[in-house]
């Protein structure tokens, strides 16, 4: 049972995964990124999230390999802890308690029982490399006090540290000069480059560094594209760098291939990898086209995988042949979001403006980018001062079928370029195809585009406004094929109001009324003739927001102004229900309820209001929700529904609201307590499979086997499977569990299967049990909120006692239905 | 209206001949180079890179090997298969002996000085035994299929490597046979070019040969089992030339594409012995091939098409920061090539192969100071005076009256005398020269065009009298007892009783030629003398040398004069002293006796005797504020050296009249407009 606590505001999915350089682990099966607070650990073969290792309370800073233990890793945060980690279980080993923020996390072979970080002690500016000694103790929170100094004056990014030939020096670099540190004999070289104000040098500045794991060689990356690989440094007198130069801006990250060294890699802003061989400028290898810009890269220990962080927040698995092998994508952050929040029917993903000209399909469930429509089509130049097309709208219609967007481009006041595209969503294909495009569907910037949704509507119809006066209602009709089979959208009506600016469309729920509101004035047509029913004019200001209430209350419209009104009209009077001061800058209807989001802006911060059109008292206040302005909301309806019993939270029963703030994180309301989260709820499953053969296992784990066998056995002889209240129906997991040869035949198991999901006679409490959620329940284990949702997120009441939350019931019917499933001759399945 | 009119001459289309090859000498520390005209200069690194000595080229004699035997002995070989040896004291050739092979592509010298190395078209590599006055062929090596385009010796002088067409050869130089013989890959990029040309071979004591070749690669092979070690791919193009320091530790190679790469050997770790060749540093200082480099202890020295000598020093070898830590680049020769009749005002300039005379323009107008006027007349190109034969000419010179103009090859003495009539000009030459007037280093004619001296490449300087229309031989100076050295500088003092003639290294002779006889000796100087002139009224001499410093010494008084002698104890503006190129002209102004006026190539400067000297606090160019300043600080601020750097590269300048002054310009622009067009390449984001 779900403690209703009070509501929170936390961050949800779409971390960075490209904020640090991954790390491989020693067999090159799983590759780690920080994101968030968390650590991330993916499988290098699969690209899925493996676990995630939560614990940390700030951001993670560093992670490294445990160099005494591969199977260990070391993370830093700025909650001050050095954590320990035993990533193939995803248990917490220990923790180190420093005390100062911690920036980078290094670690070395041959130091003993030490750790480097960097640390900010006085001065913003100014960061330190020390070592830490960290203190052998069996329990589980040491405090490791006695760090040493070994570098001042540093750069906080951990791209500009870089220790080399086993430990012997460490080099950092910032703006023009390149320290190095030798441990033995404890001195510290130092290496400057002309920084004078002329145009030769300006760009010298050092931006990464990296050294070669058998040569005393120093790779630093510049902010020209040069990289210069420093020899002989240990003379102040004779050292000597070569050039080599590809990139034509800043060298983001440099790697050296761990084995032999002989290769260089660099990467940058013009995404491609490059691959120096033998550090000879005329010998290098290109991977090309990498979708953005490369931010870090990163080497296998075992040197066979590479792989680059991108700005798209994107990893990729890159082979040492160059061949990208696999592509992590999370939340692309990159750029400014125009088309807002929006769920596709259809996945359930939540979309918006992705990498420069695509929309992206995010999963929120697993935190993972579903993928990438290219909406633009058209080659991406990554250069400053270049205008690019933006993809400015995007809709959604007809329960996902259709897809409108709108991109614009505009060089100079009078040239603007204009494109509406309407997308039709192909079921071979399980993408979205381009069906209409439109050149100039309005002469001046179209400011909305909606879709009728409504149930009834046999024809699809989708309705711009536009700031030069005019709403266009575009329909489908059949095109000029002779087989009648290709369609295409025209523009069925134009309508206008007093050469008003057209600011703002929404559809009634059924379909019948369109508003759409000029400037200040909203009016209402009709959507079977295009006639003006009526007008409404509040001389409040420029209408912001639009939109018509639901379910109960579809009889109110809502408006909210730019000069802080929000209206509400009442369509059967024509008259103004009620209104009230409130800055409303994001007001999203519920579509599973009559409940309307407002989100208003402050100088103190975002407020959160939840009300009915019906009156004008909210249902839900939350004040301060985000400090930052709150550009765009979104609710997502819950696969299952919530319940909680208070009634301040009811509006979230059967949505989960998201919003995005300016500076780009997505957050969503919890109810959780924090320390609850942290409890690892991870997969029992993935846990036993990849246990180790300790001695723990051979006791625990045979004497569990034994248990799974008998129960097996039990099951087969009564064909018929207990259900105990607070476990999962162990048969499937029994089937998900057991090798595949020893499963006996498929003909044999369904019938099983089939029963373990009708209610069994001996079970009493036969209504508590909602099977065919639990089959869904099932699922969701698997790529539920609660695991991949590394956020601060709602734990569902999925795994512990659902019995009694569930509010759907099993009719008579469905029952019926399962049992003529069981009838059924399965004996098909068998057949080869 | 400014203090002078100037003329700014830009009509002198003097292109320099690119540079073939470079040789370094380090025991005298000097530097030969040869033109592609077979011109051969010699460069005195320690004399500020001065160019003390120059011999003169000839159309037959293509050089193509250029090297130091015994330091002191400089040797060539070129495409007429000829074996050269220059004489550096009398500044001609000594002897040349054909090798029987074909053009000589290279040569090489054994490290002990004994043995000269040639490489020829034939594909036989010739030794030859250097003996104390000459060279004897010795014996052939095996011989090749191709043509050896560079050779270089073992340190131990053992063996030899010889780079031919497609492959590398070494040589046992006791047996004369080959031991190995290494294939060069003849790939490039992928592509399978014709030929691969080893264009230069360098021998390490290490038993290491390094290679360098037309596409692009630098290869390390070892000559103990023939194999290659390691390959370096640097450029898209030819890499042609390579040159080793005498340590070993580096070595530089030269490319079509104007690239100069630097090698260092440096050490894999620094707590292991293991050592590696590096590529380190590029510089691209030529915009066309680069034909020859050489590595002095300190610097990287590259020649090339494009006629720049370019010495980049290596700032970690440079103890102190003085002018050797600077890059400089030599493309004009360190003498004059312009002579100028003030009262006609006329114009001469010497090509390689023929004279121009030039009648400067004239200009009705005047304006404001740094205007520019309009041109009344324009200037007019009067004569055009090719040479007979295919030797260079040396020097020339054309009277103060613009009456004579005499010249001088290698083997001949050429005397002109000028007849204007309106606008045509007759020339009538001379005839019947003494035999003695063989060849001149340097002419001068008297200030009122009466005499004319020559000084002679035996040392001796001669003095004639020239009549209308013939001319008398009055008397030779000849050199002091045991010195050989010739005189390549000449002055002569505007009454025409003082003559000072200079060596390329001894001091400076001051004869009296009233009398005929040695006046004074000036004082030696370390530094090798740019310039002289003798002032009007006092017989002032006023002596530039390479290192900057100018002395004026009083030839009546036979003593250095007091302003001297203030200015060698407060010593030149450190400024002063950093500057690269030595002053190649001196005059006088006539109404200012306080004034000398001197250039070099990138400045113009009158020194102004009364005013104080420039400490080192003082701003030493451009000191004069803007002119609505108080006159206050303006006095404050001057001092004795005016500088303008207006005209550069300035190759002449002298003061036709009181107000008038002509400045010959050659800006480097025209020059590369006038060579072939380098090698495309792709600059990107273009």
């Amino acid at each position: 049972m779900v403690e209703e606590e009070s509501l929170r505001v936390v961050r949800c999915g779409g971390s960075e995964l490209n904020f640090r350089r991954a790390v491989f682990s020693a067999d090159s099966k799983y590759v780690f990124c920080v994101s968030g607070d968390f650590i991330k650990v993916y499988s290098t073969a699969t690209e899925e999230c493996v676990h995630i290792l939560q614990g940390h309370r700030n951001l993670v800073t560093g992670i490294q390999l445990n160099p005494k233990n591969h199977l260990q890793l070391y993370s830093c945060s700025f909650d001050g802890m050095i954590k320990l980690w035993d990533y193939t279980d995803g248990i917490l080993i220990k923790t180190f308690i420093v005390g100062c923020k911690l920036h980078a996390l290094f670690t070395l072979d041959c130091a003993e029982d030490s750790v480097f970080v960097t640390i900010n002690k006085e001065k913003p500016d100014v960061f330190q490399l020390v070592s830490v000694k960290l203190p052998k103790s069996s329990s589980q929170e040491v405090e490791a006090k006695e760090l040493s100094f070994v570098l001042d004056y540093i750069n906080q990014s951990p791209k500009c540290i870089a220790f080399g030939n086993e430990g012997e020096y460490v080099a950092a670099v910032r703006d023009f000069y390149l320290s190095v540190y030798f441990f033995k004999k404890k001195t510290t070289s130092r290496f400057t480059l002309s920084s004078s104000r002329n145009k030769k040098h300006a760009k010298n500045n050092f931006t990464c560094v990296a050294c070669h794991p058998k040569e005393d060689c120093i790779a630093t990356g510049h902010r020209d594209g040069k990289i210069r690989l420093w020899r002989n440094f240990d003379d102040e007198k004779k050292y000597t760098y070569t050039c080599l130069h590809w990139h034509h801006d800043l060298v983001m990250d440099l790697a050296f291939s761990v084995t032999e060294g002989s290769s260089l890699l660099s990467g940058g802003r013009e995404s491609v990898l490059v691959e120096w061989r033998e550090a000879a400028e005329k010998n290098k290898e290109f991977l090309p086209r990498l979708g953005a810009t490369i931010e870090h890269i990163s080497v296998s220990p075992a040197g066979d995988l590479f792989c680059t962080s991108h700005s798209d927040n994107k990893m990729i698995i890159i082979h040492r042949n160059l061949e990208a092998s696999a592509v992590i994508q999370g939340l692309v952050k990159d750029r400014n979001i125009f088309t807002g929040l929006m769920i596709d029917p259809r996945t359930k993903a939540l979309v918006l403006n992705g990498k420069p000209g695509h929309l992206q399909f995010y999963s929120l469930q697993s935190d993972k980018q579903l993928y990438n429509l290219d909406i633009i089509q058209q080659e991406y130049i990554s250069d400053y001062g270049l205008i690019q097309i933006e993809l400015t709208k995007a809709a959604f219609g007809c329960y996902g079928n259709w897809l409108a967007t709108v991109e614009q481009r505009q060089e100079k006041e009078t040239e603007l370029e204009l494109q509406m595209k309407l997308w039709t969503y192909n079921k071979k294909t399980q993408g979205f195809v381009l069906n209409t495009k439109v050149n100039m569907p309005h002469e001046d910037h179209i400011t909305a585009l909606c879709f009728c949704n409504a149930e009834k509507s046999e024809n699809p119809t989708l309705v711009t406004t536009s700031k030069d006066g005019h709403f266009k209602v575009w329909i489908l009709t059949d095109d000029s094929d002779i087989y009648k089979k290709a369609v295409g959208w025209t523009c069925d009506f134009v309508g206008s109001y007093h050469k008003y600016q057209a600011t703002n469309c929404c559809f009634s729920e059924d379909g019948s009324l369109l508003a759409v509101s000029f400037e200040e004035i909203v009016t209402i047509w009709d959507s079977e003739t295009w006639e003006l029913k009526c007008t409404f004019c509040q001389r409040a200001g420029k209408i912001r927001h639009l939109c018509f209430g639901r379910l109960t209350c579809s009889k109110y419209l809502l408006g909210a102004t730019e000069n802080g009104i929000l209206c509400c009209w009442n369509l059967l009077s024509c008259a103004l229900e009620w209104s009230a001061k409130l800055n409303v800058r994001v007001m999203e209807p519920d579509p599973n309820s009559e409940n309307i989001a407002a989100i208003s802006q402050s100088s103190m911060g975002s407020d959160l209001f939840v009300f009915r059109p019906s009156e004008p008292r909210p249902l839900y206040i939350q004040k301060n929700i985000s400090r930052e302005e709150v550009q765009w909301g979104v609710f997502v309806p819950r696969d299952v529904p919530e319940s909680f019993t208070s009634e301040a939270y009811q509006w979230l029963n059967r949505s989960q609201f998201y919003f995005l703030t300016k500076s780009q994180s997505l957050l969503t309301f919890s109810m959780q307590s924090p320390e609850e989260k942290l409890t690892p709820t991870s997969k029992q499953l993935l846990a036993e499979e990849t246990l180790p053969t300790t001695p723990f296992y051979f006791i625990l784990g045979k004497h569990r086997q034994q248990q799974q066998d008998d129960k097996l056995n039990e099951a087969l002889e009564n064909e018929l499977v207990q259900l105990p209240l607070t476990e999962n129906i162990p048969a499937i997991s029994e089937l998900l569990h057991t090798p595949a040869h020893v499963l006996p035949s498929a003909s044999f198991l369904c019938s099983m299967f089939v029963n373990s999901l009708l209610l069994s006679k001996e079970t009493k409490s036969a209504e508590e049990i909602p099977d065919d959620v639990s089959m869904e329940e099932e699922k969701e284990s698997v790529d539920s909120d609660e695991e991949n949702n590394f956020t601060e997120e709602v734990q569902d009441t999925n795994n512990t006692d659902l019995g009694k939350d569930i509010i759907h019931q099993l009719s008579k019917s469905e029952e019926k239905e399962l049992r003529k499933f069981r009838k059924v001759d399965y004996s098909w399945i068998t057949a080869p | 209206m400014g203090e002078f009119k100037v003329h700014r001459v830009r009509f002198f289309n003097y292109i320099p001949s690119g540079i073939r090859c470079v040789a370094y000498n380090n025991q005298t520390n000097r530097l030969a180079v040869s033109r592609t005209d077979g011109t051969v200069e010699i460069y005195n690194l320690s004399a500020n890179y001065f160019q003390e000595k120059f011999f003169p080229g000839h159309e037959s004699r293509a050089t193509e090997a250029l090297c130091w035997a015994n330091g002191q002995r400089l040797f060539s070989a070129g495409l007429n298969g000829e074996i050269i040896e220059y004489d550096l004291q009398a500044l001609n050739i000594k002897y040349a002996v054909d090798a029987f092979g074909g053009p000589i592509w290279s040569m090489a010298a054994s490290p002990n000085g004994s043995q000269l190395l040639v490489g020829c078209e034939d594909g036989s590599v010739k030794l030859f035994q250097i003996t104390p006055d000459k060279i004897q062929f010795e014996r052939n090596f095996d011989r090749q299929k191709s043509r050896i385009l560079s050779l270089s010796w073992h340190p131990a002088g053992t063996h030899i490597a010889a780079g031919s067409i497609d492959y590398i050869s070494v040589f046992d130089v006791k047996s004369g046979s080959a031991i190995h013989k290494m294939l060069v890959d003849r790939q490039y990029m992928g592509v399978s070019k014709r030929k691969c040309i080893i264009w230069g071979v360098a021998f390490l004591s290490d038993g290491t040969v390094i290679s360098v070749d037309s596409a692009g690669k630098v290869q390390f092979w070892d000559s103990a089992t023939g194999t290659l070690v390691k390959n370096h791919l640097i450029a898209n193009t030819d890499v042609q030339s390579i040159a080793i320091s005498d340590q070993e530790d580096s070595f530089v190679v030269g490319t079509a594409e104007g690239t100069v790469f630097h090698f260092q050997l440096v050490s894999v770790t620094s707590n292991s012995s293991e050592k590696q060749w590096v590529r380190t540093k590029p510089f691209q200082h030529h915009t066309h091939d680069v034909r020859a480099v050489a590595h002095s202890p300190i610097a990287l020295i590259s020649g090339g098409t494009d006629t720049h000598l370019v010495i980049r020093p290596l700032m970690e070898k440079v103890e102190v920061k003085n002018y050797d830590a600077a890059l400089r680049k030599i493309t004009f020769p360190h003498r004059r090539l312009v002579s100028c009749a003030k009262k006609k005002q006329l114009l001469l300039f010497q090509f390689a192969h023929h004279l121009e005379l030039w009648r400067l323009g004239s200009t009705v107008a005047t304006g404001k100071n740094g205007d520019t006027l309009p041109l009344s007349k324009n200037a007019d190109h009067l004569l055009h005076l090719k040479t007979k034969g295919p030797e260079n000419i040396i020097c020339s010179c054309i009277s103060p009256c613009g009456s004579w103009i005499a010249y001088s090859t290698a083997s001949r003495f050429f005397l002109y005398r000028l007849n204007y009539e309106h606008d045509n000009i007759n020339l009538q030459r001379v005839s019947k020269m003494p035999a003695f007037l063989r060849s001149a280093l340097q002419i001068l004619f008297s200030e009122d065009s009466t005499k004319l001296f020559v000084a002679s490449n035996q040392g001796s300087v001669h003095v004639i009298r020239l009549l209308e229309g013939s001319f008398k031989h009055l008397h030779t100076f000849q050199p002091q007892s045991g010195t050989v050295e010739s005189m390549c500088l000449l002055a002569v003092s505007p009454d025409g009783n003082w003559l000072a003639a200079s060596g390329t290294s001894a001091g400076v002779h001051v004869y009296n030629v009233k009398q005929l006889k040695l006046h004074c000796t000036v004082p030696a100087y370390n530094f090798p003398v740019t310039a002289l002139a003798i002032a009007p009224n006092t017989n002032n001499l006023v002596i530039a040398h390479s290192d900057q410093q100018v002395f004026e010494y009083s030839i009546p008084d036979k003593q250095y004069t007091q302003w001297s002698r203030t200015i060698q104890k407060q010593g030149f503006h450190h400024l002063w002293l950093q500057r690269d190129t030595p002053i190649t002209h001196i005059s006088f102004h006539p109404k200012r006796p306080m004034h000398i006026l001197l250039h070099d190539a990138y400045m113009f400067c009158i020194i102004d005797k009364s005013l104080p000297l420039p400490n080192d606090k003082t701003l030493l160019y451009n000191p004069l504020p803007p002119t609505n300043e108080s006159d206050i600080i303006r006095r404050r601020t001057a001092h004795a050296f005016k500088i303008s750097k207006k005209y550069k590269p300035l190759l002449f300048m002298d003061l036709l009249d009181e107000r008038t002054l002509v400045a010959v310009e050659r800006p480097l622009d025209d020059i590369i407009a006038q060579l072939p067009p380098p090698i495309k390449k792709k600059k990107f984001g273009t």
